[in-house]
């Protein structure tokens, strides 16, 4: 895990630093030489390119990711702090939506196979994978605009008290971000319940004259439910990093949009915190799934 | 081998979907290649002619069949030069995928060891990139041209493939008959390219087919963040940025490139899907 951040850390630092362009670069009002120099030197961008890469470094290590070019006297860990909250709020409350509505449809779509209810999950799912996100957003926007916009009063396009406490605004973003998700997750938890559906000891079961709710429950969905594990992880670290477009299009102030600002800004030290963050919730969740795997999976020993 | 081929062809024909969206796309692809000719005798207008008192008309029959945008551009012209680039992209970064995955695979699996060890490594390392942010610094850093989105989605997408050609290659590896081959004194090259390479092809143009809709969609989200190439170049991304600013008033002007988008993908993603289907009668369910 450190490896692979660290590599991450350097390639982001080079590349944010071979890009043409400056962070003083402005629209309209140019700085002055001397401005910029002085500017160069308060951020140490006038030293060598390895000098600043190790001070990065040594700065990481201890939690301080710098101060912010765009908003100067901010720090980065301030305004990732300020943007987070809203993106993991709506990652989190997705990610209950998704695993839900997608684990139930997938096992009802299997349970029920080759019946209109397996054909509609099926379909939808099929339609879900491959309909891009933004496309989502855009025509629920269209769709909905003009009947809600009425009904509050346009409060639902411009969230102001912010994303927790009004649960009305999260409504669209949470629906484009779980659209595509929960037809992948339905899918693949209909193949693998339709799997362990014809397993011996699932036979043995019926057998023995069980009820459908405990065949299912106890003997089904105990073995099928461990493939989805694996794909909880990641899809949990993709949602609580961030969707950059979900939040573009529903002008959701988190930490997706603000990178999307940030790199237009050329605003280096928001960037790689950003990248930084982003990698290492992506590394612990892989590790989480992996030592969760052991729990779930008697099978599968811890080395 | 023949037979092999032309039976995977007739499971993939009797396929309608797949078969179907074969057809869409093939279409697709004519139009897009044909689309100066149609400029040339006058079907469609220039991507960039703007006919300013003509702004904002919906879809109609007459001269602008999707209608304008909000400055006259005809909608369809638009759509039509728009999906050469959203084609050539799909399909031009599967070949680095190709190139860089299938090398990368095929050698980590046939030597193994060290080179194996070495190749999975960065690998990895490249896995832990977030693709999307990713592509997003490296555009920023290159500048927003084709060329530069092009190689940008390339380096990385090709972790998939690399690592499914390593597992294909490492099964493979282990059969009588490459090993038959290596006991009667067959190069490693002639090894490769006659034995492994054959046999592993099926799962590898299944890969690189659903590779062009998510490559498609990649491009598609650069443009739209405005990242990506700008206006007035005609890309599908480009005319949804365009048109969302102004999307409540007029949502035809975003909607129908969106359609144009989801179709694309939609089609390619059942030829992936019959493709698979068709390559491999085991996997079916």
């Amino acid at each position: 895990m450190v490896p692979v951040l660290l590599f991450v850390i350097l390639i982001t630092f080079l590349l944010a630093h071979i890009a043409p362009g400056g962070p003083w670069d402005r629209e309209g009002r140019q700085l002055s030489d001397a401005t910029i120099r002085q500017l160069n030197a308060k951020y140490a961008l006038d030293q060598p390119i390895w000098t600043q890469f190790w001070l990065y470094l040594w700065n990481v290590l201890h939690f301080d990711f710098g101060t912010s070019f765009q908003h100067p006297g901010q720090s980065v860990n301030e305004l990732i702090g300020t943007t987070w909250p809203a993106t993991l709020f709506l990652g989190a409350v997705s990610f209950v939506v998704i695993v839900v509505s997608g684990v139930s449809l997938g096992v009802v779509a299997a349970l029920r196979q080759n019946t209109a209810v397996d054909y509609a999950a099926v379909a939808v799912a099929t339609i879900g994978a491959s309909v891009p996100n933004f496309v989502v957003g855009i025509v629920l926007i269209i769709l909905l605009s003009n009947f809600l916009y009425k009904v509050t009063q346009g409060a639902f396009f411009l969230p102001t008290s912010g994303y927790p406490q009004d649960l009305l605004h999260m409504v669209m973003p949470v629906a484009t971000l779980s659209f595509l998700p929960i037809a992948f997750l339905a899918r693949l938890t209909r193949s693998s319940t339709l799997e362990s559906l014809r397993q011996d000891y699932v036979r043995t079961a019926w057998a023995k004259g069980l009820r459908e709710r405990y065949v299912v429950t106890r003997h089904v969905l105990t073995n099928s439910l461990i493939p989805i594990v694996t794909v909880a992880g990641p899809l949990f670290a993709a949602l609580i990093t961030g969707s950059v477009i979900v939040e573009t299009v529903f002008s959701v102030p988190g930490v997706g949009r603000s990178y999307v600002q940030a790199i237009e800004a050329r605003d280096y030290p928001m960037i790689l915190g950003t990248t930084v963050l982003y990698a290492a919730v992506v590394a612990l969740l892989n590790l989480v799934v992996d030592v969760a795997y052991a729990f779930i999976d008697p099978r599968v020993r811890l080395r | 081998m023949e037979s092999l081929w032309s039976d995977a062809w007739a499971r993939f024909r009797r396929n309608r979907l797949a078969a179907g969206s074969l057809a869409v796309v093939v279409g697709l692809i004519v139009v897009a290649v044909l689309a100066p000719l149609l400029q040339y005798f006058g079907l469609i207008p220039g991507p960039t002619a703007q006919d300013v008192a003509n702004s904002y008309q919906g879809p109609a029959i007459g001269r602008h069949l999707l209608g304008t945008d909000n400055l006259g551009r005809d909608l369809l012209a638009k759509v039509v030069f728009g999906a050469q680039v959203s084609l050539a992209i799909g399909i031009l970064v599967q070949a680095i995928v190709l190139v860089v995955g299938g090398t990368i695979g095929l050698v980590a699996g046939y030597f193994g060891g060290w080179v194996d060890n070495a190749l999975m490594r960065f690998t990895d390392v490249t896995y832990a990139f977030p693709d999307l942010l990713f592509v997003l610094i490296i555009v920023a850093a290159l500048g927003p041209t084709f060329l530069n989105i092009f190689l940008a989605i390339g380096l990385v997408s090709w972790v998939g493939l690399a690592r499914l050609v390593r597992g294909q290659v490492l099964s493979i590896k282990e059969k009588e008959y490459v090993e038959a081959a290596r006991a009667a004194g067959t190069s490693p090259v002639n090894v490769i390219l006659r034995h492994l390479v054959p046999n592993s092809l099926g799962p590898v143009i299944v890969t690189l087919t659903f590779g062009i809709p998510a490559a498609i969609f990649t491009e598609a989200v650069l443009d739209f963040l405005g990242v990506g190439l700008r206006p007035p170049q005609p890309s599908w991304g480009v005319m949804v940025f365009e048109g969302y600013a102004a999307v409540d008033a007029y949502p035809f002007v975003v909607i129908i490139p969106c359609i144009a988008l989801s179709v694309t993908m939609l089609a390619f993603n059942f030829i992936g899907d019959g493709l698979r289907d068709a390559l491999d009668p085991r996997m079916r369910n």
